[in-house]
């Protein structure tokens, strides 16, 4: 068995006529960030909203929170980029459709990439979110509403910022998985990191280098995240509190 | 919006989806979930092993491929394995692996990172004293934990290791990149030569989230069974 090592192909220019495989490799890390970083903001979002409503007295509403997180926790994430990108444009009124199906390259992909994988991750946010406000003695919410607080004014006052200080440790967690998880847009055409090393492979027939190249970065990106999220943690640690990133309960996932 | 909505596509594709892409589907989720789990229960006694190298050795496998999109690792083991079966059978050449053993591989030497943390938990969850206990009695390393250690963090893991086979049976969609005939696969084939990929993958859909939500129900069941008996 012969396979020629040849780790100056970082610096041959490619054909797709963005400057060397390096350059192309570095500019696919942009789009993964991009899609992680704007995936993460939606579902922080809408994962906060789902997961408060699921702890609220009202019991629609916590159904209808239920509902979401079982909706998007037993779909492969693969079938959702279909959905997302393929049937969604065919479903809402048609001139929405249209505008969605002539968006310019790189963005009719982009776009239905974000709302997939923020909405992904939110029902996985939001039971971060849920976890974390259950965690909390009930009494701070009774005193929340002895205090003459609204139900609202309980939760942006005294619940959520309790909650959140918590939820730090398995928030980062969430977030390398979105980084690691924006790699199945890929499958919708979206030319990011992963994408970027495929096509390397295909060009230049240079299969390890290109794929160790993409490995080397995804573990540095991952270092780097966890260097600040360390960080991070320190500076909101509630004082009192045994911090949950070395224990809690083992659960399954990516 | 079901106006033209075309639900013969799948009357006459059901048989097809089913019989080859599901079972190839399920096949290779029950495979790469037994190879896991062996594999990964091996990586959790050495992560734990009090022989350093060992332990640093399974620590840096599992971590490496945790930080690494499973797109990625597919594409790695699939160029990787013809190299890989040329070493194991003393070839000039890298062989021909086929797709099911390609991508069995793949999903064992992957998924077993994650069960072995799960196992390394259920491991570290059993009292030190009943590994004492044993070696007192005489048993070996190997029999206190076949004997004592394993089959109770079997037991009390069980609903977390099937939740992640759950997740496996998602994940084994994502062999859709090698262009195999999974379920996703097989329904993106009949999508495209019918020109019917919103029936299709809807119909996709409705399946994973029935059988995904009703083995999730299961586990949850089963959860509380386990909890009520200890």
């Amino acid at each position: 068995m012969h396979y020629h090592w040849n780790w100056r192909i970082f610096w041959q220019q490619s054909p797709d006529g963005s400057g060397t495989y390096l350059h192309t490799l570095v500019i696919g890390l942009g789009w993964t960030l991009a899609l992680a970083l704007l995936a993460w903001a939606l579902a922080l979002v809408v994962g906060t909203i789902i997961g408060v409503i699921r702890t609220t007295p009202v019991r629609w509403l916590e159904r209808v929170g239920n509902a979401y997180v079982e909706l998007f926790r037993n779909i492969p994430l693969l079938v959702q980029m279909f959905l997302w990108y393929f049937v969604m444009p065919e479903l809402v009124p048609q001139g929405l459709g249209d505008w969605i199906k002539q968006m310019p390259p790189p963005w009719g992909a982009f776009v239905p990439a974000v709302l997939c994988l923020g909405t992904f991750t939110s029902a996985r946010v939001a039971e971060q979110v849920r976890a974390g406000i259950n965690s909390l003695p009930r009494g701070q919410r009774m005193a929340g509403t002895a205090l003459g607080l609204t139900l609202p004014q309980t939760y942006r006052y005294v619940l959520l910022p309790m909650a959140f200080r918590i939820i730090v440790p398995p928030l980062g967690s969430e977030f390398l998985n979105i980084i690691k998880n924006s790699a199945v847009a890929l499958t919708i055409n979206v030319v990011e990191l992963t994408a970027r090393a495929r096509a390397m492979q295909e060009y230049s027939f240079q299969v390890f280098e290109a794929f160790t190249a993409a490995t080397v970065i995804y573990l540095l990106v991952n270092l780097v995240i966890v260097l600040l999220m360390r960080h991070l943690e320190r500076k909101v640690a509630v004082p009192g509190y045994i911090g949950m990133s070395g224990g809690g309960a083992p659960t399954a996932g990516h | 919006m079901f106006a033209n909505f075309d639900f013969d596509v799948i009357e006459r594709s059901w048989r097809y989806l089913f019989v080859t892409g599901m079972a190839f589907t399920l096949r290779l989720t029950l495979f790469a979930m037994a190879g896991g789990i062996v594999f990964g229960t091996l990586l959790a006694m050495m992560r734990l092993s009090s022989i350093k190298p060992l332990a640093w050795v399974a620590g840096t496998y599992v971590n490496t491929l945790r930080s690494v999109p499973l797109v990625l690792v597919i594409f790695w083991f699939y160029f990787l394995v013809p190299y890989i079966g040329a070493w194991v059978l003393r070839s000039d050449t890298p062989i021909q692996v086929g797709a099911f053993a390609s991508s069995l591989l793949t999903f064992v030497m992957f998924e077993a990172c994650y069960y072995c943390e799960i196992m390394r938990a259920g491991i570290q969850s059993i009292p030190r004293g009943q590994v004492s206990a044993g070696y007192a009695l005489g048993l070996t390393y190997w029999q206190s934990m076949a004997l004592v250690v394993l089959p109770q963090a079997f037991r009390n893991m069980l609903p977390v290791l099937l939740t992640q086979t759950i997740v496996l049976f998602q994940d084994v969609s994502l062999v859709y990149v090698l262009s195999i005939t999974d379920f996703v696969g097989a329904a993106s084939k009949v999508a495209e030569r019918d020109g019917r990929l919103v029936e299709m993958y809807s119909f996709v859909a409705v399946i994973y989230f029935a059988a995904c939500f009703a083995l999730s129900q299961f586990v949850r069941r089963l959860q509380a069974r386990i909890a009520v008996v200890r």
